[in-house]
């Protein structure tokens, strides 16, 4: 562990009137694409592929903040679904019983944009800071263990929180039960036990997915560039040369984890709120976070738009795959061991999409 | 770091890209027209993961209704062609497999799942699109409760329970006031049929002595049948798949524990049987039907069934027969396949004689049919009673 | 009393099960560094290769699939053994050709690749085992190939509370058969020069090549050997646990919770595996027993966290030596 603090730079760029407008842009370019996404597409190609559009961007999400953890800081993660399932699960408490709350039902409330989709953009990004809070404590051990001990602590935390939210108690549903409900009810919190849970308005939409979509990869990005980001490559690089060099370790570590797992709940509210989804304990297990590692590392380590693409591919395979029946995930596997073995580096490796127009250096 | 591949790999690349690009164009080219000839339904279920087994069982017992009706010349004149999407037993593959049935290849009716959370996830998309939905063997009351497009052609836990709770107190050969649960914590219908037997067995009059559980993938209950021996219970009401009652009855024989197990329909297989062998004789549950029943419906099944697959029919693939034949009874008589119409035929569907019992569908599009309590004799389930709905 | 004896005894009975698959995840983390996620499914393999031999050797013994099972007669002894060594060989040999076309072109990849390919590798197992013509999606029922002999039993108590523990044939000879195994692992890896092999090659892969070992050829071994103990680990398990499943919960837990074991005992010492499967075992049936069957999966990885937090590299593990 680290002696001294680290010296933060100062400040020293002068203000600039356009910075702002910089700053803004790609969240208003992202948001504004998210917006006519929304508008057009359902239209254009029907409910099955732009259910596979949102699933993709929830993939994306999901694999651009685990990228933080896996590919920037070079720690290994395998409890992401973890940190999903637990956000998810706070999103949905928060608009299944604030709609009863609020409206006396859980059903949809409002249109598009509407008050009840307001709430469903607070309750994603209340989970995602339950989420983090999640993702602070798992990070803790970080700062003693190093990589694959780190990954089975992940995974162990996967696997405790799919037995705890096994012990949940039954979802109340309906408003005089929910009024009159007294402690024993509320904790463990009602959020269904084994079947999932049942009943969370479904608000998700293409809109708020890439809404999110946008937020994540922006930050990501920004984080890579900035001096937080560097620090964290350095660690993957070399811990204890980025040690030497000031770097403290085990705040950029448990930052790096905050960061993904804040990201992750986000993505777990998005998913609890999807129509035919029923999120239950089993999304907690290690399997569904062996889906993100395998994008992380196909996307190349630390590339955000390979991990993008690497997210777009592995969701969309399986379903393009339908028609073999059977052999699908054989083929699906084959797959993905003859492209680990062809391209060990990931899809990009450590670059990003718009390194490849230049020269190679 | 770029390590060269070998060029077999770089070979067998090419090879399988290749193979990729010929099917899946070729999936595209024999796509979804609407074939006026023809009616399609569509049928989600785990046909691969840890739950494929149930899955499988459903899919061949629909298939085999398929073959008979289009043996019989269709409905109407019109064959009819099944489309089978594996869930992976994943809630979210379910309901991209049931959007894809709906939006994209336009079924008229589809049926799934076994378990109830993945029903729950796929009913809406039904429920919202307007097509029928009927699933076989999803216990949780709250599946019907999605909509009136939403079906169901087996018990639900309160009927079974209760069902269960009774034989349990008042039979002559159980007369039990202290019963002991063992349930699968993991597994919904376990939980589900736990609480409406321990429900149930109280307001009757019984204690529940002691309350364990396991997960499901657990071979080994030793520490919860040992824990529930030094409780003493007249019954053991064990609301789960065969998968793991064999395991059960073989581990409480060895542990010198004589009572009697109770269970549900998750025990119906000619498996339990054999898994358990003689450790089950003397335990009950509840089903649908008896395979003994000599009814030529049920051996007729049971025969064709056997034929096909190669092995003796579970409940899950009776259900599945019995849900693809009601749906098309239905069809036969709805005035158009539109889900409407169909939902209405659905509703009216009464007496309808299935392998698993005269089959009505009530107010809450739920079934109504008698319970048949069997108990295990030298391995084989034999008949004891029926218990009628709403007695 | 007679509740305590009974759970000691179903412990180190499943106890010895994870030390088995313990060990395969251990002496290949040992070499090549890497979780070798395929690894439960070898142990599937294993459970099913031996339900196919069996189903194809028995009827030459007198045993008639077609009448219920309660009426079959019992095979001749020798045969469990046969099986067993027919499963492990077949094992053996499949773990030798995924080594081959799965992990060594990846030798000099980031060890993340390798861990990805793993995954992989074990879909591939799963999916291709549930086909039909393969294994199949249900479950089967292993044919009994020990007698239910009692080799010894106490009574504690008397009267109405009188309870009987019963020392089991079969559970006896999974402990006689995992301890032999181990035992002639052991002898392997400590006294033979193989084994002395394996041990530079787990130290410094590129001092042990400089030092003319046959580095691609210990690799080999060793996987062959993991394979062929998780075989071992799969027959033991359907002999105990007679219904056979197809990649069912049942195996991931159970490979799960091996690896838990191995990386409790040190990942990459072979004793520590042994001792991590034992460690476990107890917690968990003891942990179900006295304090509630619901969280028995949460004892085992709470005591993973605990144990890595306290001893970052397990009970036996040699301290991380950090590298400039």
């Amino acid at each position: 562990m680290s002696t001294t603090p680290p010296a933060m730079l100062p400040a020293t760029t002068p203000f600039h009137p356009v910075g702002p407008v910089v700053t803004a842009m790609p969240f208003v370019i992202g948001i504004g694409a998210a917006f006519a996404l929304q508008a057009v597409l359902p239209g254009m190609v029907g409910p099955y592929y732009s259910r596979v559009i949102g699933d993709i961007g929830i993939a994306m999400i999901l694999a651009v903040s685990l990228n933080i953890v896996n590919g920037m800081t070079g720690q290994f993660s395998i409890g992401h679904a973890g940190f999903m399932t637990i956000g998810g699960y706070a999103a949905g408490m928060i608009t299944y019983y604030g709609s009863f709350f609020l409206w006396n039902g859980a059903s949809v409330h409002g249109g598009f944009l509407g008050s009840g989709e307001w709430l469903f953009a607070v309750s994603c990004i209340v989970g995602g800071l339950v989420a983090a809070l999640m993702g602070y404590v798992v990070g803790l051990p970080s700062l003693r263990l190093r990589g694959d001990y780190l990954a089975i602590v992940t995974l162990g935390f996967g696997e405790i929180l799919r037995v705890v939210l096994q012990q949940t108690n039954k979802v109340l549903d309906d408003a005089e039960a929910i009024r009159t409900a007294g402690w024993s009810q509320w904790f463990p919190p009602p959020v269904g036990a084994a079947i999932g849970f049942a009943g969370i308005p479904k608000y998700t939409n293409l809109f708020w997915i890439y809404t999110f979509v946008t937020i994540t990869v922006v930050v990501a990005y920004r984080l890579k560039q900035s001096s937080l980001g560097r620090a964290m490559i350095s660690i993957r690089e070399d811990e204890i040369a980025a040690q030497a060099m000031g770097v403290n370790i085990a705040r950029q570590k448990v930052l790096a984890f905050v960061m993904a797992a804040f990201f992750a709940g986000v993505a777990g509210g998005l998913f609890a709120h999807e129509k035919g989804v029923i999120i239950s304990p089993k999304d907690a297990g290690f399997q569904r976070s062996f889906d993100y590692v395998i994008m992380t590392v196909l996307g190349g380590r630390g590339s955000i738009t390979g991990v993008m693409l690497a997210a777009t591919i592995l969701t969309a395979l399986p379903e393009l795959l339908r028609d073999f029946d059977q052999y699908r995930l054989i083929v699906f596997a084959l797959l993905l061991i003859v492209m680990m073995l062809v391209r060990p580096q990931g899809l990009f490796g450590i670059h990003e999409i718009w390194h490849f127009g230049r020269k190679r250096r | 770091m770029n390590y060269p591949p070998t060029a077999f790999w770089r070979r067998s690349v090419v090879a399988i890209c290749a193979g990729l690009w010929l099917t899946i164009s070729c999936g595209g080219c024999n796509g979804t027209k609407a074939d006026p000839t023809e009616i399609v339904i569509g049928h989600y279920g785990s046909m691969t993961g840890s739950e494929a087994t149930f899955g499988a069982s459903t899919d061949n017992g629909i298939k085999l209704a398929v073959e008979e009706i289009n043996a019989a010349g269709g409905i109407n004149g019109k064959k009819v062609r099944l489309i089978t999407y594996d869930d992976k037993g994943d809630a979210r593959e379910a309901g991209t497999a049931v959007t894809r049935l709906v939006t994209k290849d336009r079924v008229a009716a589809v049926l799934g799942e076994v378990a109830s959370g993945l029903s729950l996830a796929g009913a809406p998309v039904c429920q919202e699109n307007g097509v029928p939905m009927i699933t076989p063997s999803s216990t949780n009351p709250k599946v019907t409760k999605v909509g009136d497009m939403i079906f169901r052609v087996c018990f639900i836990d309160p009927f079974q329970g209760s069902v269960c709770a009774k034989f349990a107190r008042e039979s002559e050969k159980l007369k039990a006031s202290k019963a002991a649960i063992l349930t699968d914590q993991a597994s919904p219908y376990s939980v589900g049929l736990q609480e409406e037997f321990e429900k149930a067995f109280i307001a009757l009059g019984g204690s529940v002595v002691s309350k364990q559980t396991y997960q499901a993938g657990d071979q080994d209950f030793s520490a919860q049948l040992t824990a529930i021996r030094s409780s003493e219970p007249d019954v053991i009401f064990v609301p789960g798949y065969y998968t793991d009652v064999g395991n059960i009855a073989l581990q409480a024989k060895k542990l010198g524990l004589n009572t009697p197990l109770l269970g549900g329909d998750g025990w119906d297989s000619s498996k339990l049987g054999e898994i358990g062998g003689k450790a089950l004789d003397g335990c009950f549950y509840s089903n649908h039907y008896s395979q003994q029943d000599p009814s030529e419906r049920v051996q007729d099944f049971i025969k064709k069934y056997s034929a096909k697959h190669k092995e003796t029919p579970d409940g899950l693939a009776a259900l599945g027969y019995d849900a693809a034949r009601i749906l098309f009874e239905a069809m036969g008589r709805a005035k158009s396949l539109g889900g409407a119409d169909l939902a209405a035929e659905l509703a009216k569907t009464k007496d309808f004689d299935g392998v698993t019992g005269r089959i009505s569908i009530d107010a809450d599009r739920n079934a109504v049919k008698p319970a048949v309590i069997l108990e295990m004799k030298n391995s084989q389930p034999e008949f004891v009673t029926t218990i009628q709905p709403g007695t | 009393m007679a509740d305590f004896t009974q759970t000691l005894m179903t412990a180190v009975a499943i106890g010895s099960l994870y030390a088995l698959i313990a060990l395969g995840y251990t002496m290949v983390y040992g070499i090549l560094k890497f979780i070798n996620f395929a690894h439960s499914d070898i142990v599937v393999l294993g459970a099913w290769i031996s339900y196919t031999t069996s189903r194809w050797l028995l009827p030459y013994f007198g045993v008639d699939f077609s009448v219920s099972a309660a009426d079959r007669p019992l095979p001749p002894l020798w045969i469990a053994p046969v099986i067993l060594i027919i499963s492990m060989l077949t094992c053996g040999i499949i773990g030798f050709v995924i080594e081959r076309l799965a992990y060594r072109p990846l030798r000099r990849a980031p060890r993340l690749n390798v861990l990805i390919t793993a995954i992989g590798v074990s879909l591939l197992l799963q999916n291709l085992g549930q086909l039909h013509f393969l294994f199949g999606t249900s479950p089967q029922t292993m044919p009994i190939l020990l007698p239910n002999w009692e080799l010894a039993s106490f009574t504690f108590g008397s009267g109405e509370s009188a309870s009987r523990v019963v020392i089991s044939f079969v559970d006896t000879m999974i402990f006689a058969t995992s301890a032999t195994l181990m035992l002639v692992l052991e002898y392997l890896v400590f006294r033979t020069k193989l084994g002395t092999a394996m041990r530079a090659v787990s130290f410094n892969t590129d001092t042990a090549a400089l030092m003319g070992i046959p580095v691609d050829r210990v690799i080999s071994f060793t996987f062959v050997l993991g394979s062929m103990l998780a075989a071992a680990a799969g027959f033991l398990q359907v002999m105990k646990y007679p219904l056979n499943q197809p990649a069912h919960t049942v195996w991931v837990l159970l490979g799960l919770k091996a690896f838990v074991a191995a990386v409790i005992g040190g990942i990459g010492n072979v004793r520590g595996a042994v001792l991590g499967g034992f460690v476990i075992a107890f917690v968990e049936q003891f942990g179900a027993f006295y304090i509630s069957s619901q969280y028995r999966d949460v004892y085992v990885f709470a005591l993973l966290i605990g144990i890595l937090l306290v001893k970052p590299t397990g009970l036996l593990g040699s301290p991380l030596r950090e590298k400039v």
